[in-house]
Order: C-alpha cells, then structure tokens, then sequence
C-alpha cells in the first residue's frame, strides 16, 4: 500500500517539475519520468501487460517529443499570461478539485472492485444473464477467458478475441494519425519562414 | 486517497494545457492527464492481494481444463486493463499528431508561443 503513496508522490513532483520549468528539455525529461513512475505503478498494480505497453509507448513519445524540443534555440519561455485569467483558471480548477474529490466518496474503496464476487461452487459452465450478476462483463471474461478462446492471459482474450473489432479500430486510429503527422511533416511543404507571403 | 492523488495528477495536467502560452506545454499538459485517466482507471480494478488475470496452473482444475472460482475471486479487473491498452496506444498517436503540427507551426512562425500566433497565413 504505501509503494502506491511513494510512486503516486513521485508522479505528483515530477509532473510539477515538468509543469513549472523554464526549460523544454527538462520539462519533456520530466514527463519521461511521470511515465515510467506510471509504469511502475501499473506493475504494482497487476497489470503487466500494460507496464510492457506503456515503457514502449514512454520511450517512442520521448523520442518524439525530443525531436520536437531540441536544436530548436528558442525553447526558453519567458513570459505567463495574464494575472487575472490565471487566478480565474486556477480558481475554477480548484472547484473542480474539490467536486472531484465528493465524488470518489461514491466509488467503491481502492482495492474493493465494483465487480461482485463469483458465485460459489462449480466454475461457470455459462453465460450469465443480468439478473444472476450486475456486472457480469468481467466475470465473464474472467471465467470463460480461458474456455472460450484459449489464451491463458484474460487480457490478450479480451482484446483479441472479445473485443477484436475494438483493437482494429484502435489500429486504424493509430494509423490515421501516422498518416496525417507524415503529411503535415512532408518535406515539400509550400511556404516557411524562409519564404514569407507578401 | 489514492484516487485523489491521481485526480490532483489530472488537475496539474490540466492547468498546464490550458495556463500555459508555450504550445509544447500544452502538448505536455495533455499527457499528463492521459497518464492520470489511465491510471484512475486500473486503480479502479485493483484488489487487495489480487494476482494478474493470467491463468496459472494452481488455478487450472485438472480434470475440466477449467479455471477454478478461486481465480475470480482473486484475480484483478482484465476489463480496464483491456481498454487502457488500447487509450495508451492511441496516446502516442495522437501525440505524433500534436508534436508534428507543433514543428510545423514552429517552422513557419519561428515560435511556440500561441499568443504570437495569432495572424491567419493563406
């Protein structure tokens, strides 16, 4: 319980470091270490998959966001905006802060997850309907993950077998944006600043 | 309480992309909180004690090739876990997507600053 405390404390500093830095590079370095404090905290958490997929996905965003701040000379911020909007920002967020927190009174407490305790006895043999179980998604899964497709990781059943056509379309969202971040970045683009349009 | 610190994670992310002027900020800002929803949603899987939802060979019934009720009455949530890993992919893309328009503003107006970028270029 407290690595949870430590972790999520570190992840609080470092994306405030990030946040209030003067510097570019610092700041994309700092978000380099909230996302592997995330990944960390996603081991401790049990869900291994998505730590792989995360240290994957943190060194590939570090790359690029890297390429976007370095060699670029102007990369020192110099001015904020303007005192009122910021205290009026800060303010509203503020509100939505303590909004927020009445609204986790609601949730179940951490480490009690919503969905309910499997029936005793037997294993499933079948589906469930609504009545037996409010929240029989992930009972289901949970239960029928290893009868019905196979996989031995109910993650990997899930994504890819139950929810198959969810993961294809997240692979075409991801593709699409590849797409439009090449041709925004095409090398034959009309006008820069070398060549102002007067 | 830890649902909190995750909250406030999202609230330092979100006075960033909307406080700051430096558009890489506003890139950043936007990260943290994907990093923040991401992890309010595992956490909101997560059981005392709990093992990841990978079937091992105690939980297997030899005879029906079953997993056993243990399994579900210990295992973690898979259903978020699923849909994380899908939001964490699309993250980078769509972080691929924001970095690039950022170079290429930078390209044709010399600056991050969004206040500067304020004239409409044909």
């Amino acid at each position: 319980m407290a690595i949870f405390y430590i972790l999520l404390l570190f992840m609080l500093i470092a994306a405030i470091i990030a946040v209030e830095t003067k510097d570019l590079l610092s700041s994309v370095i700092c978000v380099g270490a909230i996302g592997f404090g995330g990944s960390l905290m996603f081991l401790f958490l049990r869900a291994p998959d998505i730590a792989i997929t995360q240290i994957v996905v943190e060194v590939l965003g570090l790359i690029i966001l890297i390429r976007a701040t370095i060699s670029r000379d102007l990369t020192f911020i110099t001015g904020e905006r303007e005192f009122f909007g910021t205290v009026v920002s800060v303010a509203i967020m503020l509100a939505i802060f303590l909004f927020g927190i009445s609204v986790f009174e609601t949730l179940p407490r951490f480490g009690t997850p919503a969905f309910a305790k499997a029936p005793a006895g037997s294993p499933m043999k079948t589906y469930l309907t609504e009545e037996q179980d409010p929240n029989r998604v992930t009972s289901t899964y949970t239960a029928m993950g290893l009868r019905e497709t196979g996989a031995a990781n109910i993650v990997a059943s899930v994504i890819l077998d139950f929810r198959a056509y969810d993961t294809l379309g997240e692979a075409t969202v991801l593709f699409t944006s590849i797409l439009g971040a090449t041709v925004i970045l095409r090398r034959k683009s009309r006008k820069l600043l070398e060549e102002p349009d007067e | 309480m830890p649902y909190a610190f995750c909250f406030l994670l999202f609230v330092i992310g979100l006075y960033c992309a909307v406080v700051k002027k430096n558009m890489v900020k506003i890139v950043i800002g936007i990260m943290v909180m994907e990093y923040a929803v991401n992890l309010f949603l595992i956490m909101l899987g997560y059981r005392f004690g709990g093992v990841a939802p990978v079937v091992d060979r105690e939980f297997l019934d030899a005879e029906t090739q079953q997993v056993t009720a243990g399994f579900l009455n210990s295992a973690v949530d898979p259903l978020p876990q699923a849909l994380v890993l899908t939001a964490i992919v699309i993250s980078l893309g769509s972080l691929a997507l924001m970095i690039s328009i950022c170079i290429r503003t930078y390209g044709k107006y010399g600056t991050f600053d969004i206040t500067e970028i304020r004239r409409l270029k044909g």
